[in-house]
């Protein structure tokens, strides 16, 4: 099925409830889909749990949504950088849970999600405070720990270009999460500079499939 | 045989002696810090690949005026440029890759290693430190070698190579060589060998440190 096309940022995200799990897209700015999250900011929803590599920087995106307090959980990699205020205030209150995960950890369990994996052995984090209390195994004489998916409602992706069918292209390093999150996600939605009649994106190049797409919002952009 | 110079290694100095001792051809991770400072001695003839973790191979240098792209950056989201022959994929990949044992050499920082090759570099442990850890775990054990430049001693003038470490664990077992201002030290079964010296003697650095060191 053809994913919608919203009018809007507002009407891409007018689905998300109170206490979601949503995936967030992006690493610093590239890839970060601000206008979703403005979106996601104004329409409400709260309580909600969230996976993103950071926790928002300085005084825009997701930054605000923790200052706000509608974040009651961050899944992450790297919290902590100059201009976290926003989540090191809501951290040390003890008003957001962190749940930090190595960075390809992070990505391994979202693409498990979309992938349809129950679980998976990784050697990341063997023996460290981050493994504490799951289980590992030795396996040819490596230690490794078992690691689970992570399934979310829905996701909130920038891609530079969608077709009508959903089908993405992203651009440099803006790709990041932006295909791993696709796939993990019950309602991907996705921002994007333009969208382009089928046939448009040449089928060798598309990068994420339409399949994985339920929601495009095409918010042009300086590319 | 194990090599002295009567003066202590800048910081130029220790990248520059990473960079020589990179493979021609090697797919490499330089981490954010003092070892990103290694691709200004990476020769052309070398042919190194430099790979950063947010998605890309064929990384070229620090973008700056009109070549700088918001959508093309480190993983220290400072902007870079792109190589021919470079590509781009996404995180899950970008890992595989690193955790695939794709990756030749990775090049780090580090708080403390111990004799037997244990990293420690994402956490200081503190009372009320907010943890961060990126992708240092993944790095520590995923490339083929795992290298750290690092000064050898703290402020106070304590080893920062030990007998076991004190600071929550990056990686086991995964640092093979460790390059310092006043040594460059070869990790193998769980002895210590010293490749060089500077600016020290040997006997001063056994004094100093507390593991047993083998010449090399």
């Amino acid at each position: 099925m053809a994913p919608r096309i919203a009018t809007s940022a507002a009407d891409a995200v007018a689905q998300i409830t109170d206490g979601s799990t949503v995936l967030i897209g992006g690493f610093g700015n590239a890839g970060q889909p601000m206008e979703l999250i403005d979106a996601l900011m104004e329409c409400g929803a709260t309580d909600l749990t969230v996976v993103n590599n950071n926790a928002g920087q300085a005084d825009a995106g997701l930054a605000l949504l923790i200052k706000e307090r509608r974040v009651k959980k961050i899944i992450c990699s790297f919290p902590r950088q100059s201009d976290s205020w926003h989540f090191d205030e809501a951290y040390r209150a003890g008003e957001i849970e962190l749940e930090l995960v190595p960075q390809g950890n992070l990505a391994e369990r979202i693409r498990a999600a979309g992938a349809g994996i129950g679980g998976f052995f990784t050697p990341t984090g063997y023996g460290t405070l981050l493994a504490e209390g799951k289980e590992t195994r030795v396996i040819d004489g490596r230690g490794y720990v078992l690691e689970s998916p992570i399934h979310a409602d829905f996701a909130l992706i920038k891609a530079l270009r969608a077709d009508s069918f959903g089908n993405l292209v992203y651009r440099k390093t803006a790709r990041n999460f932006g295909p791993i999150m696709a796939t993990a996600a019950a309602q991907a939605i996705v921002q994007v500079d333009e969208i382009v009649p089928a046939g448009g994106i040449d089928p060798e190049n598309v990068i994420t499939p339409g399949i994985y797409v339920d929601t495009v919002v095409a918010l042009g952009g300086s590319n | 045989m194990t090599t002295y110079t009567p003066e202590k290694l800048t910081r130029d100095e220790m990248a520059q002696q990473v960079a020589a001792d990179i493979p021609a051809g090697a797919f490499v991770n330089l981490g954010i810090g003092q070892p990103t400072n290694v691709s200004n001695f990476l020769t052309a003839d070398q042919g190194v690949t430099l790979h950063t973790e947010n998605g890309m191979l064929g990384m070229g240098p620090v973008a700056t005026g009109e070549d700088i792209d918001p959508d093309l950056i480190n993983a220290g989201k400072i902007p870079v440029t792109e190589l021919p022959g470079a590509s781009f994929f996404h995180h899950a990949d970008s890992f595989a890759m690193m955790r695939g044992g794709h990756l030749d050499v990775c090049v780090l920082g580090a708080f403390q290693i111990s004799e037997a090759g244990d990293l420690a570099n994402w956490h200081t442990g503190a009372e009320g430190a907010i943890p961060a850890v990126g992708g240092a775990m993944d790095l520590a054990i995923g490339a083929k070698q795992t290298w750290v430049m690092m000064s050898l001693f703290t402020k106070a003038g304590e080893s920062k190579l030990v007998k076991e470490l004190s600071y929550p664990v990056t990686g086991l077992g995964c640092v093979s060589r460790i390059y310092t201002e006043v040594a460059v030290f070869e990790l193998r079964d769980s002895k210590v060998f010293v490749r060089s010296t500077h600016g020290v003697s040997f006997e001063e650095l056994e004094a100093r440190i507390p593991v047993t060191l083998e010449r090399a």
